[in-house]
This record gives C-alpha cells, sequence and structure tokens, in this order.
C-alpha cells in the first residue's frame, strides 16, 4: 500500500521537470495556428498527460491498491458521462430539422 | 510497537486496514469534488461550443503568462507537497514543517496572483453585471464567459484557502509531533486534496487562458 512506497526524490523531480516542460509547451502551442480545432486538442491532451502524471506520481496512484483505482477511475468515468450525455443531446439537435 | 495502539482505532484490525479506509475515504471525497467541478467544466463546454467566437475574443482578455506562471507556481507547490509527504513517511520531524511551509507560500503566491488578474478584469469592466462593458455584437455570450471564468477560478481558490487551512493544522500537529513514520495519514490525505486542487487548475488553464488564441 501507499505508505510503504517511499518514491525517490529524484523520481519527483522528473516528474515536475515534466510538468513545468508541459506548461510551457501548451503555452507555446496556444501561440501557433494550426487550424481545424487541434489546438484545442493539443491543449487538453498535454491537461489530460498532466494529470495523469500528478494522479500517478504525486497521488502515488501508481502504487495503491486495485480498489483505489476503482474509487478514482469511478469520479472521471460518471465525469465523462455527465459531459458526454450532454454533449450528444446538444451536438445532435437538430439534425435532421426537426425542432430542438 | 507501542506507538501503534495509541493512533489506532478500535474498530480496525490492524494500523494497514485502518489507514486503507481513510486512504479510500478520501478518494471517494475527491470523487465528489470531481463531480462539483465537472458541473462547471460541462456548462463552460456547453457555451463555448455555443458561442465560439465570443468565447475566444473574451479568453484573449486573459493575460497568457499570468496564466502560466500561476501555473508553474501551482506545480512548485505540488511539487513541495509531494516532498512533505515523503518526509513524512520517512518520520523526518523537520522536514516536513519546511515543505508544508514551502507550500503554503507557494498557495499564498498563486492567490496573489490571482486576485491580481482579478483586479485588473474590474479595472477594464469585465466582472459580470451592471459595469460589464464589452463590444456589442459579443457583449451577452463574453459576459457568460467571464460569469464562467469567476466562478470557476473562485471555487478553485476557495479551495486553495481551504487547502492552506488544513496544512497550517498539519503544520501545528507536525510541531507537536503528532506523525511518524507509522503514523502520518492526515499529511497523506491533505496531501492528495493539495494535488487534486492542482489537477482543477491544470484543466482551467487550457480551458481558459490558451484554447481561445486559436479556434
Amino acid at each position: 500500500m501507499s505508505s510503504g512506497h517511499v518514491l525517490s526524490v529524484k523520481l519527483y523531480a522528473v516528474i515536475f521537470g515534466s510538468l513545468i516542460a508541459l506548461t510551457l509547451t501548451t503555452t507555446g502551442v496556444a501561440f501557433m495556428d494550426l487550424g481545424r480545432g487541434l489546438n484545442a486538442v493539443i491543449a487538453l491532451a498535454i491537461a489530460v498527460l498532466k494529470a495523469l502524471l500528478v494522479i500517478l506520481y504525486f497521488m502515488h496512484a501508481r502504487y495503491s491498491s486495485r480498489l483505489t483505482w476503482v474509487f478514482a477511475g469511478a469520479g472521471f468515468f460518471w465525469l465523462m458521462i455527465l459531459i458526454g450525455g450532454t454533449m450528444d443531446d446538444f451536438l445532435t439537435r437538430n439534425w435532421f430539422g426537426t425542432l430542438g | 510497537m507501542s506507538d501503534l495502539s495509541i493512533v489506532r482505532a478500535h474498530q480496525f484490525d490492524d494500523i494497514e486496514q485502518q489507514h486503507d479506509a481513510s486512504w479510500i475515504g478520501m478518494w471517494v471525497f475527491l470523487g465528489t469534488e470531481v463531480m462539483f467541478f465537472g458541473g462547471m467544466f460541462t456548462g463552460y463546454t456547453l457555451y463555448r461550443n455555443a458561442y465560439p467566437q465570443a468565447f475566444a475574443s473574451a479568453s484573449n482578455h486573459l493575460d497568457i503568462w499570468l496564466g502560466t506562471i500561476n501555473t508553474a507556481v501551482l506545480i512548485c507547490s505540488s511539487f513541495t507537497m509531494a516532498l512533505a509527504v515523503r518526509s513524512a513517511q520517512l518520520g523526518e520531524r523537520k522536514p516536513i514543517i519546511n515543505f508544508l511551509l514551502l507550500t503554503i507560500l507557494l498557495g499564498a503566491v498563486f492567490l496573489g496572483i490571482k486576485f491580481t488578474e482579478y483586479y485588473f478584469k474590474f479595472e477594464e469592466h469585465l466582472v459580470p453585471g451592471a459595469a460589464f462593458n464589452y463590444e456589442a455584437s459579443l457583449a451577452r455570450p463574453a459576459e457568460i464567459f467571464f460569469s464562467f471564468y469567476f466562478a470557476m477560478t473562485g471555487m478553485h481558490a476557495l479551495h486553495m484557502i481551504i487547502g492552506i487551512g488544513l496544512l497550517t493544522v498539519l503544520i501545528i500537529k507536525a510541531r507537536r509531533g503528532r506523525f511518524s513514520a507509522v503514523y502520518h495519514t492526515p499529511v497523506e490525505l491533505v496531501g492528495l486534496y493539495w494535488h487534486f486542487v492542482d489537477i482543477v487548475w491544470i484543466f482551467l488553464f487550457p480551458l481558459l487562458y490558451l484554447v481561445g488564441r486559436h479556434l
């Protein structure tokens, strides 16, 4: 379990450096016009990657029990339902010319 | 192992089980926090989809560099928090206190920059309400963007303030020698909370500051 796992300062420093590098990357990419909505996709992909690094290492999820994974994953799973369910309604209105 | 019995509540078989229960309980709480912020993220997604031009225009009124600096400051604070938890695991009392103090300091710097940004927005008449002033064709949806901006960053800032309060309690407890290599669950759980608040900002930063620059 997590309390038994003491991670090295070096590992924390590598994660920290990666997070700072990804932050500078996402700001830099924001100044380029990639077109076709690609800017938003890349910005969100980098955000997901940063969040995963924080969850897996800073929050020790990688070294936690399977039960912890279930509880941690549940929140994000229901968030996907919330956003997915809402957007698939709004984005598909008027597809067939009927009143939304 | 006498100090084991002191910190173990009677309903648990052993310290390990007690620790696992606390750990799971904290993740359940963070799950409710995901849903809490999730409602606002869903609303943001919906309205950004409805008014992409106005959201892009309004987003460009935020200072991308203050946003970037604040993201870096918050990541630094997560790093010092992780090191505080590590010191707690090793039972080192003095480093716990120092790393927690550093975390509070970085959290305060974040809030200071955040409130400076709020001040600029008041000056520029970009706070939703009677004084809101924006180019007429985009004014209403731009006001929606700034409503999301203040609601989301405001709730995030409130979580930071609560976090700083929790860190202060930890420092007092650590000074009294309440934590050891065997028992330091509160440090770990506040750490989880602090990192979670960091993650919320990791998503707020691109959605509010970045994605408006190029559609």
